[in-house]
C-alpha cells in the first residue's frame, strides 16, 4: 500500500472543516487524507493533486476548475466494490467520508501517463468539430466498431456490473412554497414565507445550506455572513411548516410547478447506505413536488474567461479559489495571477493574499477600474495591470506562467507587448451567468440583459426569481429580493406575512464590469493554441468559429455540430461564452444569436432514485384472481394478460417420470384440450371484465353501442355482442345478459375492461346524457369458473339446486341458484363449443366453490385448463379473439360476422355509418378465413405473411397473414386462422407462406370452423 | 321498485370465505414489529360495499331514511354514522360508496330500492371486489406520502375526506375517518400488489399487521 | 406533469389521475346516414392542431370518472380554464388574441442542451 501523502496545500486555519479528525480516502489507487467538511475536490486540492482527469476528445490533462455543480473536469467514478460503482460524480459535490474510493473516468492506462493523450495530441489538429460525424460516416456497417472505440476513448464512467444493494424511494410532496437554493436570497425568501405559516420546502444541493455566504468575506450586522445563516437555519428548523432538504438538487422543473428533487441521504456517509437496526437506510429519495409557488434562488455561476491554454491544471474560477480558501481551508496553489473583467474577481486575490500566499498580479480588462474592491487590493499592495488580460496559460501538467498583454476588446486583438508572469494558478472571472437552467425547463425563454452581461430567466406562472439568478449580486439587494419573493409567494397562497427585518449588509461601491468572453491572442483563433469553451466536451473557440465558417448560423446547429453544452455538463460554464464567440464570428449580438434553453436533469440522477420502489417484484402490479393460490399450488405456468396473471397451462408430472419431470407445454395443452372435448375441463375466467348496467334506457344504450340487436333479449337470456368504434372497426366483444328489464350484465375482454367502461361513460356523458343508465364495474366482485365438456352437466348437477335440464336451461340462458351452497349466477354460454356452464359467485366464496367442484369432479375427469387450451379450443370453433384476429382495421364483415350486425336497427349505432364507406365495402379487404396446412404436421407461424405465387420475384405481393395458429389434438393436425385479401371468395384456394428459413408452407383456405361445424355439441 | 335484479351473494351457512388478502397473508405473512412499531395495518375484511348511483336529490332522502345518515353532497366528503360502522363517501356527482357491516348490504339495497321506487338510480354490490385496510400510527402519513400521489397533509386532508387516487402503479380510495386513522379501499385483484407495497414502504418504521 | 382542476371534484389533481381524450366539442352528426363520406371522414379523422389556445376533452379516470373540457395553451402548456361537459369555454383563441393585441412574442431559437 502506498504511503499517505501530506495535505501540503491545507491552510492552518479557517474553513468549515474539522481538522481534529482525519479521513482517509483513495483516488486512482493512491491513499490520501482529508477532513470532515471536505469535498473530494477540496481534499484532492489539499493534497496537491493537479490532474484529476483526461479530457473527452483530446485527452488533455485536466484539473479542478470550480467548487460546485458547474465543475466540468473533476468527474469521477465512485465505489469501493463492484456493486457500489457510481459514474459521473462531480468531485466538487461529493462529501468526503472515511474509505471513499474514487477514480478518474477517463485516462488509460492512468491520468498521469495517458497513451490516448498521445493520440489526442497528434490528432488534435485533425479533430475539428463534426470529427466523429465526418470520420465515422461510412461504411455504416462499421459503426458498431467505431462506437466501441469512441466509447472507450470518451470514457464517461461505467455502470456497475452487480446488483445495487441499496434502496431508493419516492415521496409525493405538496407545498405552498418551494425554495430552490438556500443561499442568501433563498434563505431570506424561506424565512419570510415560513413566518406566514405557509407550507415551505427548501432544497439545496450542497452539504450545508448557506450558499456563497458560507465562504463570504462580507458581513451582515457586522458579523461574518455565515453567522446569520446559522441563525436563520435554526429558526427554519424549528418551524413545523418548513421542510429543509440539504443535499437535495432540484433537477427538473416540469409543467405547472411540478419539480423533481433528488435527495442524497447517505452518499456523504459511505458508498452504500449504512444499515441501522437491521434496516438498510434509504440511499436516495426522489421528491415529486407539486408546489403552489416556486422561488428560484439558484444563484449564478461564475463565467471563466476563454484564453489559450485555459484548460491546463491550475486554471480556476476566481470564485472557486475563494471558496476553497474560505470554506475548505485549502489554497490551491502558491502564486496567483487573477484575470478579471469585473470587481467580483478581486475577492479571490484578497482571500489568496490573506491566506499567506503570493498574488503576482491582478490583470483587469478594464482601462481604469475604480471601486472599493480595487482600493482594497491596492491597499494590500497587490499589483494591478489594467486594460489587459491573461492571453495564454503556459505549462502542460500544471500552470507555470501567465502570458499577459494589453487587449483591445472591440477590435478583438492584442494591442500591446506580452509579458510572462511566473505563477502556478490563474484565476479568471468573466462575470456571472445566472443559473437559469430550471426556469428554462419550463420552456420560458430567458432574456438577455446588457447591464449584467447575462441572461435572466423567463418565468412561467407561479414562479419568482430572486438574487443571483435574477442578475442581482449585491448582498443587501439579494436579501431584499429574497424577502420580497417570499412574501409574494406566501401571499399568493393566501398566507399573510409579518414583517421581516433585513440584516444590515455592507454597502460596497462597485465599478461597472466590461463584457469580455474570449480573450484575443496574438495568433488568429483558428491557428493559435487551443482556447477551451466547454471543457467537458472539449469544444474550443476555434471549433465554434469553424462551425460558423462552415455555414452553421443557428446556435442550435452550432451546438449540435460542436457538442457544446452536451451531456451531463448542460453548458453550465461554456454556453454563454460559446454564444458570445458565435455572435462575434457572425457579427451579431448575443441575444440575436439565440437564447439558451436547458433540459432536465440539471445534474445526473442515479437510476435507483428514478426507479424508486418500482422495481423487482413491485415493478408493476400483478393482478390475481381469487383462485390464484390454487393455481400456484397446482404448478400452473402463468401468462400475462394485461396486468393479470392467468394460468397458461398446468403441466403435470410426466407419467412414469423418475425425477419429477413435468409435461412440456404441448403435452399439457393436448391433454387439457382432449379432457374438455371428451370429459370436462375448468377454466378460471374471473379476469373477464364485468360491467353492471342499470336504468330504463339500458337496452337502448346497448343497441346503440353494440352492432347487433338487443330489443328482444328477454330476462334470463344472454347474447354475444360485437362493439365497433365509429370508424366501423371491431374494438371489443363479449356476452351481455339480461338480468331484469332495466338491468344487464356486460362482459368484456380481459384486457379491455377498463377501456370499455370508459368508452361507455364517454358516450353516455358526452353524446347521450338523455339516456337514463348507469354503469359500474363489478369485475372484481365476481369470480367466474367455467366448466365445459360433455360431463359438465352431470358435475354441476351434483352440487347445484338449479334445474339444469337441457330444455329448461337452454344454451344462451342464465339461471341463479346455489352452487356448493353459495349463491351463484350460472350462464350457459360457450367459448369452447362444448356444453358449458359459467358459474359466477361472490369472489370471497370462490375458493370454496372451486374446491367443491374438484371434490366432485374427479370421477368425471375434471381437468383445469389454462389460456393456451382456451385459445386452441375457441380457434377450432372459429371464435375470434379481439386483438388477435383484429388489429383496429377489421370490420365485422371482414370477420364474416354479418349475423352479428343489425343494419336495420332504428338508431345509427356506433360504427354503422362507417361500414357503408367505399373503403369498408371494398371486396378485396382482408377477410378472416381458416387455413389448413397441406402437411398436417405443420403449425404455421402466427404473423406469417401469405402470398399467392411463391415463385414471384421478391418482393412478393403479400395478401394477408396468419392471426392464430395451433396444433389441434382432436383433429391431430395444425390449423390456423388468417386474414386474406378477398378471402371469403377464395375457399378451396391454395396459398403459400414463405418462411425466413427458406421453407415455403402450403395451405388451403377453408372455413374458420374446424370442429363441430353445425355447433351441436354446445346445445346438448 | 326499479326493474332491476337483486341478488344476495352472501350465504349464512358456515361456508369458508377468503378475503382479498388471504393469498397475501400466506405469501408475505403478517409482520409483527412488536410494541414500539410506528405503524399498524389492519384489514377490515368481509364488509358490505355498495356503489350507489343517481341524482343527489333523489338519493338523499332514501339514504337518510334507511341508513340514518345524510348523503354527502360535497365532493370528497365522507360521512359516518355515530358508531363509525356505516359510512357513505362521495365518489362523483352521481356516485357514492356505502360501506356497512358485512351482511347488511343486501337488506340495505332492498330497502333503498323499495324507498326509491321507480326513480332512476343504480345500486351495485361490490362487496366481493374490494377490501378495506386501516392504517394508523405516527408514521402513517409518511407511509402514505410514499404511496399515493394525493396530498395527505392535514391542512389538505382533514378528517371526513375521501378521494380516489393513484396508489403506486395501481389505484385506491383513501379516506380519513378520524384523526389517527386512515382507510384504503383496495380492489381485490390489486390487493396483493398493494399489500406488498405497503409492507415494503412500512418496513423502515416497523409495522404490526393485525389480521 | 399537468395539475388539472377537475370541475366536478372541485380541486386540482395530478395528471396521473386523468386521461386525455383529444379535441373537445366534436359532436357526432345527428344523422350519420345523411353525411357524405367526406363529411363522415372529417368527423372521424380530422382534428385541429393549433399553436396557442386549444380545447381538449379529458376524463378524470382515477377519480370521479367524469369527462370535461380543458382550455390549454399548446405553447406554454398553461391551462386557462376547465369546464364541465356541455358548457362552452369562456376563453378562446379569439378572446385571447384580442387581449394580447400588440404584445407580439418574439420566437427566437434556443440552445437545447
Amino acid at each position: 500500500m502506498s504511503q499517505s501523502k501530506q495535505q501540503v496545500f491545507r491552510l492552518n486555519t479557517g474553513g468549515r472543516i474539522d481538522r481534529s479528525r482525519t479521513l482517509s480516502f483513495t483516488f486512482n489507487g493512491q491513499r490520501y487524507q482529508g477532513h470532515p467538511g471536505d469535498t473530494l475536490a477540496s481534499a484532492l486540492l489539499a493534497n496537491g493533486v493537479d490532474i484529476v482527469n483526461r479530457s473527452f476528445k483530446y485527452s488533455r490533462p485536466r484539473g479542478i476548475v470550480a467548487a460546485g455543480a458547474e465543475e466540468p473536469n473533476a468527474i469521477v467514478q465512485l465505489g469501493s466494490s463492484e456493486a457500489a460503482q457510481v459514474p459521473n460524480v462531480r468531485a466538487t459535490q461529493q462529501a468526503l467520508y472515511e474509505g471513499l474510493a474514487a477514480s478518474s473516468t477517463n485516462g488509460w492506462p492512468n491520468v498521469q501517463r495517458d497513451l490516448m493523450g498521445l493520440f489526442g495530441k497528434l490528432g488534435g489538429q485533425f479533430m475539428p468539430p463534426g470529427f466523429y460525424y465526418k470520420t465515422f460516416m461510412a461504411p455504416a456497417s462499421m459503426w458498431l466498431t467505431y462506437e466501441k472505440y469512441i466509447r472507450k476513448a470518451a470514457g464517461l464512467g461505467r455502470s456497475p456490473m452487480e446488483a445495487d444493494p441499496d434502496n431508493y424511494n419516492h415521496f409525493n410532496q405538496h407545498c405552498d412554497v418551494l425554495v430552490v437554493g438556500a443561499g442568501a436570497a433563498g434563505l431570506a425568501a424561506a424565512l419570510a414565507a415560513a413566518r406566514s405559516g405557509a407550507r415551505v420546502m427548501v432544497a439545496d444541493e450542497q452539504e450545508e445550506m448557506g450558499g456563497s455566504l458560507l465562504a463570504s468575506r462580507e458581513t451582515l450586522e457586522d458579523k461574518l455572513a455565515d453567522q446569520w445563516v446559522a441563525r436563520v437555519l435554526d429558526e427554519l428548523a424549528g418551524c413545523e411548516n418548513v421542510t429543509l432538504l440539504p443535499r437535495t438538487t432540484a433537477n427538473g422543473y416540469h409543467d405547472h410547478n411540478f419539480v423533481t428533487l433528488h435527495e442524497r441521504r447517505t452518499e456523504h456517509l459511505s458508498d452504500t447506505a449504512p444499515v441501522e437496526n437491521g434496516h438498510r437506510q434509504v440511499r436516495a429519495r426522489l421528491h415529486r413536488v407539486r408546489a403552489g409557488q416556486v422561488i428560484l434562488s439558484t444563484g449564478a455561476h461564475e463565467r471563466p474567461l476563454v484564453y489559450a491554454g485555459n484548460d491546463v491544471p491550475g486554471n480556476m474560477l476566481a470564485g472557486a479559489v475563494s471558496t476553497y480558501i474560505r470554506r475548505y481551508g485549502v489554497a490551491p496553489g502558491r502564486k496567483l495571477v487573477l484575470s478579471t473583467s469585473n470587481d467580483y474577481g478581486y475577492r479571490a486575490a484578497l482571500d489568496w493574499k490573506e491566506a499567506g500566499c503570493e498574488v503576482v498580479a491582478i490583470v483587469d480588462a478594464r482601462e481604469a477600474p475604480a471601486s472599493d474592491w480595487v482600493d482594497a487590493a491596492r491597499a494590500q499592495g497587490i499589483k494591478i495591470i489594467t486594460g489587459s488580460a491573461v492571453i495564454e496559460a503556459k505549462g502542460s501538467n500544471r500552470v507555470t506562467a501567465a502570458r499577459v498583454a494589453k487587449i483591445d476588446i472591440v477590435a478583438f486583438k492584442v494591442s500591446g507587448p506580452v509579458q510572462e508572469l511566473a505563477c502556478d494558478t490563474i484565476a479568471s472571472s468573466g462575470g456571472y451567468s445566472p443559473v437559469i437552467h430550471l426556469a428554462s425547463h419550463t420552456g420560458a425563454r430567458p432574456t438577455w440583459r446588457d447591464d449584467i452581461i447575462g441572461f435572466v430567466p423567463g418565468l412561467v406562472k407561479g414562479v419568482q426569481a430572486c438574487g443571483g439568478v435574477n442578475g442581482t449580486y449585491a448582498l443587501g439587494d439579494v436579501l431584499a429580493e429574497g424577502v420580497e419573493a417570499g412574501i409574494k409567494a406566501a401571499a399568493a397562497m393566501g398566507h399573510a406575512v409579518q414583517t421581516v427585518t433585513l440584516p444590515s449588509a455592507e454597502r460596497l461601491q462597485q465599478g461597472p464590469a466590461v463584457a469580455l468572453f474570449q480573450v484575443p491572442h496574438e495568433k488568429p483563433t483558428l491557428r493559435g493554441p487551443k482556447q477551451f469553451v466547454d471543457l467537458q466536451n472539449d469544444v474550443t473557440a476555434a471549433g465554434i468559429e469553424l462551425a460558423t465558417r462552415e455555414g452553421f448560423e443557428s446556435i442550435e446547429h452550432i451546438k449540435r455540430y460542436t457538442a457544446m453544452g452536451f451531456g451531463t455538463d448542460q453548458g453550465k460554464l461554456g454556453n454563454i461564452n460559446g454564444m458570445a464567440i458565435a455572435a462575434r464570428c457572425l457579427k451579431r449580438s448575443i441575444p440575436e444569436v439565440g437564447t439558451t434553453v436547458f433540459r432536465p436533469n440539471y445534474t445526473p440522477v442515479t437510476f435507483g432514485a428514478i426507479v424508486g420502489r418500482h422495481c423487482r417484484d413491485l415493478f408493476d402490479p400483478e393482478r390475481y384472481t381469487a383462485l390464484h393460490q390454487w393455481h400456484v399450488e397446482r404448478g400452473a405456468e402463468f401468462e400475462d394478460v394485461g396486468q393479470w396473471k392467468r394460468p397458461w397451462y398446468y403441466p403435470q408430472k410426466r407419467a412414469g417420470a423418475v425425477n419429477g419431470e413435468r409435461e412440456s407445454m404441448a403435452e399439457a395443452v393436448a391433454r387439457e384440450c382432449l379432457a374438455v372435448r371428451e370429459k370436462v375441463g375448468i377454466l378460471d375466467a374471473s379476469t373477464l371484465g364485468k360491467i353492471d348496467i342499470q336504468g330504463p334506457d339500458a337496452r337502448e344504450f346497448l343497441a346503440r353501442i353494440y352492432t347487433n340487436k338487443w330489443e328482444k333479449l328477454a330476462v334470463g337470456k344472454c347474447r354475444y355482442g360485437l362493439m365497433c368504434k365509429d370508424d366501423g372497426m371491431v374494438t371489443d366483444d363479449g356476452v351481455t345478459s339480461c338480468l331484469a328489464d332495466n338491468h344487464f350484465l356486460m362482459t368484456t375482454t380481459t384486457g379491455g375492461a377498463a377501456a370499455i367502461l370508459e368508452w361507455l361513460e364517454l358516450w353516455h356523458q358526452t353524446e347521450w346524457p338523455e339516456l337514463d343508465v348507469y354503469f359500474s364495474s363489478v369485475t372484481d366482485h365476481w369470480a367466474t369458473m367455467t366448466i365445459t365438456g360433455p360431463e359438465a352437466r352431470k358435475l354441476l348437477a351434483e352440487i347445484s339446486d338449479i334445474d339444469l335440464d337441457r330444455d329448461s336451461f337452454k344454451f344462451m340462458d342464465w339461471r341463479s341458484g346455489k352452487v356448493a351452497g353459495v349463491p351463484a349466477r350460472v350462464f350457459r354460454i360457450s367459448f369452447t363449443g362444448e356444453l358449458t356452464f359459467e358459474i359466477n359467485v361472490q369472489a370471497n366464496y370462490a375458493m370454496h366453490v372451486w374446491q367443491t367442484l374438484f371434490k366432485h369432479g374427479e370421477k368425471y375427469g375434471l381437468t383445469p385448463y389454462g389460456t393456451e387450451t382456451m385459445h386452441v379450443l375457441r380457434a377450432e370453433k372459429g371464435f375470434i379473439i379481439v386483438g388477435q384476429e383484429t388489429d383496429g382495421s377489421v370490420t365485422p364483415e371482414d370477420l364474416g360476422m354479418q349475423w352479428c350486425v343489425g343494419y336495420d336497427k332504428p338508431y345509427s349505432w356506433i360504427g354503422k355509418r362507417a361500414l357503408t364507406r367505399s373503403d369498408t365495402k371494398r371486396e378485396n379487404r382482408k377477410q378472416l378465413v381458416g387455413l389448413r396446412p397441406k402437411d398436417p404436421k405443420v403449425v404455421l407461424e402466427e404473423g406469417a405473411q401469405i402470398v399467392l405465387d411463391p415463385k414471384h420475384a421478391i418482393p412478393m405481393p403479400m395478401v394477408g397473414h396468419v392471426t392464430s395458429s395451433y396444433y389441434s389434438p382432436i383433429l391431430d393436425s395444425g390449423f390456423a386462422l388468417a386474414v386474406v385479401k378477398g378471402g371469403h371468395q377464395k375457399l378451396g384456394d391454395t396459398v403459400y407462406l414463405p418462411m425466413a428459413d427458406g421453407q415455403t408452407h402450403e395451405a388451403e383456405i377453408v372455413s374458420t370452423i374446424f370442429y363441430d361445424p353445425k355447433g351441436e355439441r354446445q346445445h346438448v | 321498485m326499479s326493474n332491476a335484479a337483486t341478488f344476495d351473494t352472501r350465504t349464512d351457512t358456515a361456508i369458508p370465505v377468503e378475503s382479498p388478502l388471504a393469498y397475501s397473508y400466506r405469501r408475505s405473512g403478517a409482520p409483527q414489529a412488536g410494541g414500539p412499531s410506528r405503524l399498524q395495518l389492519r384489514e377490515r375484511a368481509m364488509l358490505g360495499h355498495l356503489i350507489l348511483r343517481g341524482g343527489a336529490i333523489v338519493l338523499d332522502e332514501a339514504v337518510r331514511d334507511v341508513l340514518g345518515i345524510s348523503l354527502p353532497g360535497q365532493p370528497q366528503a365522507l360521512v359516518q354514522d355515530a358508531s363509525g360502522e356505516r359510512s357513505i363517501q362521495w365518489l362523483s356527482p352521481d356516485e357514492w360508496l356505502v360501506i356497512v357491516p358485512g351482511g347488511e348490504e343486501f337488506p340495505l339495497e332492498t330497502k333503498l330500492r323499495e324507498h326509491l321506487g321507480s326513480a332512476h338510480f343504480a345500486i351495485s354490490d361490490v362487496s366481493g371486489g374490494q377490501t378495506l385496510v386501516e392504517i394508523s400510527g405516527e408514521a402513517a402519513r409518511e407511509l402514505l406520502m410514499k404511496t399515493v400521489i394525493y396530498d395527505v397533509h392535514p391542512s389538505h386532508f382533514p378528517v371526513g375526506k375521501g378521494v380516489t387516487t393513484v396508489f403506486g402503479k395501481a389505484t385506491t380510495i383513501i379516506r380519513r375517518p378520524s384523526e389517527d386513522r386512515w382507510e384504503l379501499v383496495i380492489r381485490r385483484s390489486f390487493a396483493d400488489y398493494c399489500y406488498r407495497w405497503l409492507l415494503d414502504a412500512a418496513a423502515e418504521y416497523g409495522v404490526n399487521v393485525q389480521q | 406533469m399537468f395539475y388539472i382542476y377537475c370541475p366536478y371534484c372541485g380541486e386540482h389533481r395530478e395528471e396521473e389521475e386523468f386521461h386525455p381524450k383529444g379535441q373537445a366539442h366534436i359532436e357526432r352528426p345527428k344523422e350519420p346516414e345523411a353525411c357524405s363520406d367526406e363529411e363522415w371522414g372529417n368527423y372521424l379523422f380530422f382534428r385541429d392542431n393549433p399553436r396557442g389556445v386549444h380545447h381538449e376533452m379529458w376524463v378524470h379516470a382515477v377519480g370521479c370518472r367524469k369527462f370535461f373540457n380543458v382550455t390549454r395553451h399548446t405553447v406554454s402548456y398553461e391551462i386557462l380554464e376547465t369546464y364541465k361537459m356541455g358548457e362552452q369555454p369562456s376563453i378562446t383563441a379569439d378572446s385571447q388574441s384580442q387581449a394580447r393585441e400588440g404584445a407580439a412574442v418574439s420566437q427566437q431559437e434556443g440552445v437545447r442542451a
